[in-house]
Order: C-alpha cells, then structure tokens, then sequence
C-alpha cells in the first residue's frame, strides 16, 4: 500500500505536466490485459482497448498493439466506459448558500411563472468547481449538468469532466446541439399552479402555445399574435421539444402523476418525447412505462415514504422497471450530497441497485450506455465501442465495490492526472509516518 | 417537613442516583402526616438522575439460539471465521471458533455469512423529523431562543415514523435522537432501541444516559442573526454564560439536597440538564465543524468543569486527531460530507481514517435516516479513503467504527457495541462482508429476540403510518 501511495504521489508532483503535455491526441494507447466491459458487447476477458487520436480505434481479445503504442497493463483489472452521472449540479453550486456562505449557486432560473425553458443551464457552469477532480477520480468522466426549479426548469447539457472551457466540455450531439434535454417538474406550487389539474392544463397550453408560435411567428414578429403562454424566449427553447429533438425530463414520483404525464403524450398526443426522473413509485406502472418506451431515471437507495407523493419508494425499482422493459438509468439518490460533492457516488447507487435485483451488467448500463442513448449522445460516450470517445476506466476491481479505485481514468484518450483539494488537505494532514 | 417528603418520593423514583445522597437521606424521611389530597409529585424538586419518563421497553422472551458456520466481526478483535454465537436470555452467552450450544437452541447456519453487532448511530433525527417531512411534524429544532437546555427530544419523538423500520433493516439496533442545530444547546437526546411502540417510552434504552445537544458555528449565529448571536464570539458568550448559571444552580440545589431544609430552591428544567451535565450524569454531543471551535469548546468544557462526549460532523477532525486522543473525545463524522457551506469546506473522506490512525475513537454517524439505513456501507467508504492515504487499516477497524466506538460515546459500552460473553444480544447477520455494497441485513436481534427477518416478509414491521399509504414490503402492488 505505502509504495504505491508513494509511486502515485511522485507521479502526481514530478510526471503530471509532462504526462499531459505528452499526450497529445494523436498518441496511441493500448490497454491490455483487462476484464473488458464494452457495454455495447459481452465481456471480454484479456481484452485490449485500443485508442487512437482520442478515440476507441478497437477492442477485442485479438487486437494487434500497433509497435509505439503507450501501453497501459489492466492484467487482473476491470475495464469500463467512464461512468455517467445522469443529474447533477457539478460546476453550478459550491460552498452553500451564496447569501450565507459567498459560494455560487446557478442552478435556477426565475423564468417567468415557472417557466425557464430559455435556460441554458451548463453556460454558468465554473470549470474550476474543486467538485469536478474528485468525480471524475472516482471514476465519472461525464456528467448532466442540469437547472431545476420552476415547472420548466430549462435546459440540460452533458460535460466531461475535463478540461477548463465550457464549450470543449460539452459532449454534443452529432447534429452539434448541446442542449441533451429539457428538465421540467410535476410540481403544481412551482407551476404558479393550485393543484395537479391546473398544472397539467398549463403544461398542454404551454406545449401547444410553442407549437401556435411555430405556426405563426410572422404575427408574431408584427404583434399580430394572440397573447401566448410563455416570453418568446421560451417559446423559442421550446422548439426543439415540441419536434421531439429535445427530450422533456419531468421530476415526478406518484403513480398517478406518472399515468397523466404518459396521458400528455399517449393521449393528448402532443409532440414531445418523454423521460421520467426520480419515479419513486415508478415499479407501481412499470409496465405503462415499457409499453410507453419512456427512459427513467431512478436512484437505488431511497427507500424512505419522504412525502405523500413517494410514499412507495422502495429500492427494487431499478430492478422492476428493467424487468418490465423499460429503458432505466441510475441517479443519485442516496445518503449525502450526490448530485455535486458526491457526484463519484454513482457506484454506490449502481451496486445497491444490484443488491435489490438489477443484474450487474444492467447497473453498469444505467451508468454508461442507457444515459447516452437517451440523451442521443451513444455515438460518442457510454460504450467502448470503436470510434466513441475514448472515456475509460481502468478499475482495481468490481467498480461498484466501495474498496476498488479508479486507477486509471482516460477522458477523450487523455489519462487524467492532478489532485483535487481534497488530496491536498489529506496530504497536509495525514500522518507522515503513513506516507 | 413537606420538602422532605417530596424529596423522599424524588429518591424513590431514581434510578440510578447518587448513593451516598440515598443513604445520608434515608433515616430523615418520615411518612407524610397531611394527607389530605392526592400526593404531591417530585416535579417541584431537581434531583440527580431523575427519570420522570421513564422507558417501558422489556426484552421478548426467547429460546437460545445458536448461529454456526458464520465469519464474526466482534467489534473486539479479529474477524473469526467460520465461528459461532450462541445467544441466551437475551446475552451473548457464548462467541469462538467453536461454543456448547444446548440441546434446544434455535441452529442458524450462517455459511458464507458474516455477523456484527448490532449497529449504532449517535447522530439520529428520527422521529423528530419524521417522513414525509411537514411542517405538522417538524419537531427537532425548538428554535425559539439560542439556549433551550429544557427541551427533551423524546417529547418531540414520533414513534411511527416510517424511517424506524427501514433503520431497523439496515442493522440498526440502536441510535441517539437529538435535537437538530439551530441553538447553542439544543436540549436533551434520548438513546432507543429501534423498535415498534406506541410510545417513545416503549422504545428508550433502559439505563442509557441522556445527551446534551450543543451546537458550534454557522447554524446558531445564522438562526438568531437578528436578535444574537450573530457571530462566533456572540455563540462562545453565549455557552458560558449558561455554563456560568449551571454551576450555580447545581451548587444550590446540591447543598439542599445534601441537607433539605426549609423550601427547595426553585427548579429551571434547563439549568437542571445542564447541571446533570456538570455532575457527569448527562453526556455532551457538540455540533462542530471547525478545527479552532473544536479546540475553543474543549477549553470551555475545561472552564467549566465537563467533558465532551462526542463531536458530531467535525468535518475537520482531522486536523485536532492527536488533542481528541488525548482528551479522549470521540468523534461522531461522515465517511464523505463536505462542501456544501462554509464550515464544510475543509471535509475530506480520509477524516474517519486520520482520526482513528491517532488514537481516538471514530464513529460514523448519519445525521439522516436514509445514510442511517447505511452506516456499513459508509464505514467501507471512509475505510478506502483511509487505505487511499495511505493508512493501515484492518477491516475490523472500520466495524468498531459502526459498533464499539459509538456504544462508549453513548456511555453502553458495557452493554452493547461487541460480541463478548455477557453483552446485551444485539446482533446482525449479514448477508455477506458488510463492507461489501452487495450486502444486506438478512436478520436482526435485539436482546436475542429476532426483530427483523428478511426471509420472513409477512412478519415486517410495519408502522401505523404506513398502512394503507405504503405498500408492503413484499412486493404486492396495491
């Protein structure tokens, strides 16, 4: 153990800026000898990953390692796509409450009555966040950065936790667009609405006032236009929801509220494509939910009646969505703050939904390739599969288990080195005679 | 004469007090002549140890029963593998490689399984803030005035809040309610067992001590930013200004205790509790984040004559490991809490590890009930953050920290906390290494009765709450 720590710390102080500087994309890496997890494919057993030019070039028990190629050992290790958090503030929210603490905290917008579609949440995000280094040391190499707040809580973006620009951290879509879904609330107070009927009434009056405004934006420039339910801004954002290129992600737990959110689609028949988040009494419809082909996003680990719309939490849900069918992808939900400080927990979630019935390979989808088909982004994350980026893992065991470490964490090809704040605190402070 | 007599029934009604007070007092109590009504009750007197709620809860009878085959983590000493456990009226009767088990005993095969002892959380807010969380039931910070040593969280306690079964499924068999942060001090804690009462009573520990809740920081000078303190130096006059009041309360009430004559000084229930502190009968809990406050409450508790049981959260603890050695100040943290205001912002998840590596007794506490429900999964946390920096660490290490350590910040140590010959049976039998993400509790006895079987769903405990509005554990959907 004390070598290691050592041989870790002398690479941390002497080799980080040349092991960066040195890997320049066009560098190529095998890494051989590993449990190989594409995701997309069965497992490999002495499966070598190879990445050129930042991407998966190819993986397989047969690759030829190109003469020149870094070669990282992973023999009797476990090799994965970099893990997904699915929902989080990471970059938007440090040190508490700005009025009290002086930190920052843009996850919100006022919108106008509950509305923010406009909202680009990731365009606040602050790269210099000391939350991102130990994510991403944990394994996590993407993250959701999404707003919440209002019924339209606004936009949300996918990041990789590297680099110190927003605009190089966004993963995009093919077609460029950043913006991988629109969060929303089944929430009645936060809709300026006085219960769940007056709630959904705005919501189809919203949707089909984005589609009036689509039909008559010349009135509307000539303020010809009947008054819509929403500022153009939002109307706007609201485009590409109401042509379904940009997925609705609606927070919502009670059965019922689930069933009238499916009914939005499944029988109003407006133009949207629906993901559910949270679904604490998801299992209770799971079927309508297959049958519905709507992605949910659940957390493993609440089990807690925490209010009179969740009173069915219980953590097999993950199980029994998936056994239904649906498409499931994990989120924090557990003990802590794991939507920010504790971003790096999503293994936790993933091995507590394995403990309550989700098969291990499906956990390891919920963190990987589920979130990246459902955002649209499959084509560059989520999977090892050649000609996605290269976000990979190198495990000193079962990811999920509390006392395997991410030892080698690759982002687009790049082996991520540097020390979070943490690591500098523990330094000071932790006994010299163990270092 | 009257005086006397109310004292004398006082006496009679403690537990555990202090016996020279007993003995000098006993010869001069004499009947009461003036019977006219009902009998006065204690309440106008403020003795030691008084227990005036005092806990309803008896042991279930059971059989003996034995589990064999089973990897023991003691919370004493090294894992024993492939050992038994042989539970008997309610104790450990017997733990090794190998125990006699009488004929009649309930046999456990506990191949491929581990056991611990019932798990401990010093830091609970269940049932004072019960789920769901309203307003109608928010009950845990009575933030009407920065000292509030009067109040007791069992008053507060809501014992069919629907977090105490699912605690009861994580292991827990014991935890420490507290009133929440918002005062200098909070009031009185109340240690339960984490079982089904209609009472609080029905629950308390029988014998345990009671806690005082005191806070540091951020949380009191934000609350009374208004009306004060509203600044650190404003919380540091404002502990030894009632510490101040304390000492000369006790020292009142001593002396009339001692010789209880003429009409008892006048009772203030908080300076009671904080009196019972100065005596060594009530155990303090100091909410503390900082390093410096950490060391400025040490030396109040010097100025005045106390000890600190227990820190809770001490996100920097890390920093004053060697002083809470010394001191002999445990303290009660997160495996991974930080960050999320000012005075977090130094956590670091080798915390538990630094401080146990110095010599003092870690604890992971929750101070939330679904991190509650997990305290085994948080320990194997703060054990590989430890191991990351470098610390060498057993895995039996990690298990005193969610066992034996916070049954002596509770002052149990002599009753619950390890599998040794003679402890109270309060025992997990997991499902694998309860470091292990992929284990659960499987089975849970307190005091050798089997309160929670996870083969056994139509047995679940299920609070009155919870009928009709959650759906049972098995599955059915309703």
């Amino acid at each position: 153990m004390r070598p290691k720590f050592r041989a870790a710390l002398a690479a941390l102080f002497f080799a980080a800026p040349t092991l960066a500087s040195a890997q320049a994309a066009s560098r190529v890496i095998a890494i051989t000898g590993g449990t190989v997890h594409p995701v997309s494919g069965p497992v490999i057993e002495h499966g070598t990953v190879l990445i050129r030019d930042g991407k998966i070039a190819e993986v397989g028990a047969q690759v030829v390692v190109p003469a020149g190629a870094q070669v990282i050992d992973a023999t009797g290790k476990v090799v994965t796509p970099g893990l997904i958090n699915s929902n989080t503030t990471l970059g938007l929210s440090e040190a508490g409450s700005p009025q009290f603490s002086g930190g920052y905290n843009d996850t919100r917008a006022n919108g106008t009555r509950g509305v923010a579609a406009s909202f680009r949440a990731w365009e606040g995000l602050n790269p210099a966040s000391t939350f991102i280094a130990p994510a991403r040391q944990g394994g996590v190499t993407t993250a959701l950065v999404a707003p919440s707040g209002g019924v339209i809580a606004g936009q949300a973006a996918l990041i990789n936790l590297t680099g110190d620009r927003i605009d190089d951290m966004v993963v995009r879509r093919a077609n460029g667009q950043a913006a991988v879904a629109m969060l929303a609330a089944f929430n009645p107070g936060a809709a300026d609405a006085s219960s769940r009927g007056e709630l959904l009434g705005r919501l189809r009056e919203l949707i089909r006032d984005a589609q009036v405004y689509r039909a008559t934006r010349a009135a509307y420039d000539r303020n010809a236009s009947r008054t819509l339910a929403a500022p153009r801004a939002d109307l706007e954002a609201l485009q590409a929801v109401v042509d379904s290129t940009l997925p609705l992600l609606i927070a919502v737990d009670r059965a019922s509220d689930i069933r009238a959110v499916l009914d939005l689609k499944r029988r109003d028949k407006l133009p949207v494509r629906l993901m559910l988040l949270g679904a604490s009494e998801g299992w209770q419809v799971a079927g309508e939910i297959a049958a519905a082909k709507v992605p949910v996003f659940v957390g493993a680990m609440n089990n807690i009646p925490v209010s009179f719309d969740a009173l069915g939490s219980r953590q097999e849900n993950a199980a029994l969505l998936r056994a239904a069918g649906a498409p499931v992808v994990l989120v924090s939900n557990g003990p802590g703050d794991g939507e920010n400080y504790n971003v790096q927990n999503i293994k936790q979630e993933a091995g507590n939904a394995v403990a309550y019935g989700l098969p291990w390979s499906e956990a390891l989808r919920a963190v990987t390739l589920a979130p990246a088909e459902a955002f649209g982004v499959a084509d560059r994350v989520g999977s090892l599969r050649p000609g996605r980026d290269a976000d990979v893992v190198i495990w000193s065991g079962d990811p999920f288990e509390f006392g395997t470490r991410a030892e080698t964490v690759l982002i687009r090809g790049v082996v991520q080195t540097g020390d979070s704040r943490q690591d500098e605190l523990t330094r000071r402070y932790a006994p010299k005679a163990n270092r | 004469m009257r005086s006397a007599t109310l004292l004398a029934r006082a006496l009679a009604l403690v537990i555990a007090g202090a016996p020279a007070l007993l003995s000098a007092q006993a010869p001069a109590v004499k009947p009461a002549t003036d019977t006219a009504g009902p009998p006065p009750g204690p309440g106008a007197l403020s003795v030691p140890n008084a227990d005036p709620f005092p806990s309803t809860y008896r042991p279930r009878q059971t059989a003996p029963t034995v589990i064999r085959n089973v990897n023991i983590f003691t919370g004493a000493g090294p894992l024993i593998r492939g050992g038994s456990v042989l539970l008997r009226d309610g104790k450990i009767a017997a733990v090794g490689p190998t125990v006699d088990a009488p004929a009649d005993a309930v046999v456990i095969d506990g191949a491929g399984r581990y056991v611990t002892p019932g798990l401990i959380d010093t830091h609970s807010h269940l049932g004072v803030y019960p789920a769901p969380g309203t307003p109608a039931h928010s009950d845990g910070n009575e933030a009407t005035a920065p000292v509030t040593a009067q109040v007791w969280a069992e008053h507060s306690v809501w014992p069919q809040d629907p977090d105490f079964p699912r605690d009861l499924m994580g292991g827990v068999t014991t935890l420490q309610v507290l009133p929440g942060s918002a005062n200098l001090i909070g009031g009185r804690s109340v240690v339960l067992k984490v079982v089904p009462s209609t009472s609080v009573q029905g629950m308390k520990f029988p014998g345990a001590k009671y806690g005082l809740k005191m806070a540091c920081g951020e949380n009191p000078k934000r609350v009374y930013a208004s009306r004060g303190p509203s600044t650190r130096m404003g919380n540091v006059a404002g502990y030894r200004a009632a510490w101040i009041q304390a000492e000369q309360y006790r020292r009142r009430w001593d002396k009339y205790l001692a010789d209880p004559k003429g009409d008892p000084p006048a009772r203030d229930l908080g300076l009671e509790t904080l009196a019972e502190v100065l005596r060594g009968n009530i155990l303090v809990h100091n909410h503390c984040y900082q390093a410096d406050e950490m060391m400025q409450m040490i030396d109040i508790a010097h100025e005045f004559g106390y000890t600190i049981r227990s820190f809770h959260h001490g996100v920097e603890a890390y920093k004053i490991a060697g002083t809470l050695a010394k001191e002999g100040i445990s303290a009660s943290l997160w495996s991974d809490w930080g960050g999320f205001k000012m005075e977090a912002l130094d956590g670091i998840r080798a915390n538990l590890a630094i401080v146990h590596a110095a010599g003092a007794r870690a604890i992971v506490h929750s101070d939330d009930p679904s991190g509650s429900q997990r305290l085994n999964q948080e320990a194997a946390k703060a054990l590989a953050a430890g191991r990351a920096a470098g610390i060498a660490l057993r895995d039996e290490d990690a298990i005193t920290w969610i066992t034996k350590n916070p049954a002596w910040a509770l002052g149990l140590d002599d009753r619950i906390g390890t599998l040794e010959t003679g402890k109270n049976a309060d025992l997990v039998l997991w499902s694998g290494n309860p470091l292990s993400v992929y284990s659960r509790a499987d089975k849970v006895w307190i005091d050798g009765a089997v309160y929670f079987d996870r083969a056994d769903p139509t047995q679940r405990w299920r609070t009155d709450f919870e009928l009709g509005y959650v759906p049972s554990n098995d599955g059915r959907i309703r």
